[in-house]
């Protein structure tokens, strides 16, 4: 997939988190939209084959430890052709598989369950060791986000990856600043990030979290490193490309995403106005469900 | 997967649990590769440097780490390994969320095996002493909740937990403890063990208390009172059968456990006796308090939880059973 192919799967999965949230009556906005670039890049070909039908030992992992910004998640599975986007209405519901943290139980491309935050990047790291163990060449890719940082676990797993030499890792921090009740330097400081992650023994590489360009560049250097673990410092905007939600912390998943503010959204995120309607009520999905 | 030269080794002498577990548990691993151990610096005293010694390649040091450790246990599950987590109970404790979330929840084949649970721990007192593991595991969706009795159960856990699939929860033991099986003894998850048989009482014991339970029926036994005695190794799911059998045939229970009153044994055979046939039924356990430092025998007396106290309990609760008539 070429940039500009990229860049259109990011703001798809942009759209497509928003219409499921709303349908959900609620979910968590703004960590999904600054997380769309990262997630577009991985499933957009970094990631490699996935699902039932690649074998165990060929098939890349990936994790979304920040659970909460699955809209986002399911998002890219239905932007590549692995879910039904009709089911993306489905978020949240007593029904549907699509539970409001990702379940492996109920869709196994999750690869885990995650929701409590700091536990995906341990469970990553026991897959990244347990492939290598097995003489795989697996590689296990985590997406963490910033305020999950401060869970103490998660500063466990960075020392064991690091002391274990796990190569076939690689972390990326959707660092947009902001965390459930306020931004992050008022909550508990992450600052100097970078140096402590360096500090740690890890591969550290800051980029903007939205230039599909250097993600990918990223990736390339993960993948050519032998010896340390990966982490991709990437610097984001909570809310990214919804112009009433960039940095405002009430859009981290306390606010119901009416028809109204989807509306808008979905025209800052380049949908004609008058094609609004069939993605609100789900029309557009039933249009194009195979 | 340290392959430093061997450490000083802690807790290798005597015949525990722990130990019992530590050397069972390598011997299987030469004919099961998906077996991999998982250590939180405490190998010297879980048993687990037996399995350092003999595959430094499947010893994984975790540091001192829990929440880590037992979150990654899932995710080498996942990737079709059999991880034996291992670390003192009240360290696993640390992390019954994680047990929680990314083993059980997942439905991943991890085992969690604890060592040093209860006032069995001994002198490192009441922070060391785990008296709520057995109601924190228990009760986790999926959870299964193990506690060997002696070292030849313990030893058989091994295979026990190997051969069962879904995530274990299993305590062993620190201190040297006495045999109460031959080595024909066979531990099942969802079965319990009738010890001795008896007719007017049943004590139903876990751990440790097990052999203070068959000391009680002897004591009984010369006040001309005949106790049967059932080892509940399987805590989670619980020998619903043999419970409301033991009920039926003696009408009184007593439930012996190295552990707070609530939500272990105890609550478990309760549990089970409310829906089934519910008889008088005595609590020998910690009573809602933390321990202290002392020898463990100490202990046990200290907080009631010997033969004569079981004994008397056996009383009341035949007592109870004749005021029921």
């Amino acid at each position: 997939m070429n940039q500009s192919a990229i860049e259109t799967l990011a703001e798809t999965i942009r759209r497509y988190s928003l219409v499921s949230i709303h349908a959900a009556k609620s979910g968590h906005p703004g960590g999904a939209l600054s997380c769309a670039d990262v997630l577009a890049v991985i499933y957009g070909g970094e990631l490699g084959p996935q699902g039932d039908e690649v074998p165990e030992s060929e098939r890349h992992r990936f994790i979304m430890s920040k659970g909460h910004a699955c809209p986002a998640l399911y998002a890219a599975w239905a932007a590549t052709d692995l879910l039904d986007p009709s089911e993306l209405t489905t978020l949240r519901h007593l029904e549907g598989r699509l539970e409001g943290h990702p379940h492996v139980g109920a869709t196994p491309l999750a690869e885990t369950s995650t929701g409590s935050l700091g536990q995906g990047m341990s469970v990553a790291c026991g897959m990244a060791l347990g492939a290598r163990m097995k003489g795989w060449k697996t590689r296990v890719y985590v997406l963490l986000g910033d305020g999950e940082l401060q869970e103490g676990e998660v500063w466990e797993a960075l020392m064991f990856a690091a002391h274990h030499k796990l190569s076939n890792l690689c972390a990326v921090i959707d660092y947009n600043k902001l965390q459930s009740d306020d931004f992050n330097a008022n909550i508990m400081g992450l600052e100097p990030l970078a140096e402590k992650l360096s500090a740690f023994g890890w591969n550290v590489i800051e980029i903007d979290g939205h230039d599909v360009g250097a993600i990918a560049d990223a990736f390339d250097a993960y993948r050519g490193e032998s010896e340390r673990p990966t982490i991709v410092v990437a610097h984001t905007n909570k809310g990214q490309g919804v112009s009433f939600m960039a940095g405002k912390p009430n859009w981290h998943g306390s606010l119901l995403l009416t028809a109204e503010d989807l509306a808008r959204s979905l025209v800052d995120l380049g949908v004609a106005e008058e094609e609004t309607a069939a993605w609100i009520d789900g029309s557009l999905f039933e249009r194009s469900a195979p | 997967m340290s392959k430093d030269k061997e450490p000083l080794q802690l807790g290798s002498s005597g015949d525990t649990l722990r130990e019992a577990f530590g050397r069972a548990m390598t011997e299987l691993a030469a004919t099961d590769e998906r077996i991999v151990v998982l250590d939180a610096d405490v190998a010297g005293g879980t048993g687990m440097h037996h399995f350092r010694k003999a595959y430094p390649d499947r010893f994984i040091q975790c540091g001192i780490a829990e929440q880590n450790m037992v979150a990654m246990a899932g995710g080498l599950a996942a990737v079709g390994l059999i991880p034996i987590v291992t670390t003192f109970a009240v360290f696993a404790l640390r992390a019954v969320e994680q047990a929680r979330l990314s083993i059980a929840y997942t439905k991943r084949n991890v085992k969690i095996v604890a060592s040093h649970p209860g006032l069995d721990v001994g002198p490192d007192g009441a922070s060391a002493q785990c008296l709520e593991d057995l109601a924190a595991f228990r009760g986790i969706p999926g959870m299964t909740v193990l506690s060997a009795a002696d070292p030849i159960e313990a030893g058989k856990a091994a295979r026990t937990i190997v051969d069962f699939e879904g995530p274990v929860y299993l305590r062993t033991g620190r201190s040297p403890a006495p045999t109460v099986f031959g080595d024909d003894h066979v531990m099942q998850v969802g079965k319990g063990t009738q010890v001795i048989d008896g007719s007017d009482v049943t004590l139903i014991a876990c751990g440790v208390e097990v052999a203070r339970a068959v000391q009680a029926a002897n004591l009984l036994r010369e006040d001309g009172i005949s106790a049967r005695v059932i080892n509940m190794a399987s805590i989670k799911p619980v020998d619903r059968e043999l419970i409301e059998r033991a009920a039926r045939e003696t009408g009184a229970i007593v439930t012996a456990e190295d552990h707070n009153v609530h939500g272990g044994l105890g609550g478990a055979v309760a549990e089970c006796l409310t829906e089934t046939y519910p008889c008088p039924q005595e609590f020998i356990a910690v009573m809602d308090t933390f321990g202290k430092s002392g020898e463990p025998d100490e202990l046990a007396e200290r907080f009631h939880l010997t033969a004569p106290y079981i004994a008397e309990a056996a009383k009341r609760a035949i007592a109870r059973k004749e005021g029921l008539k």
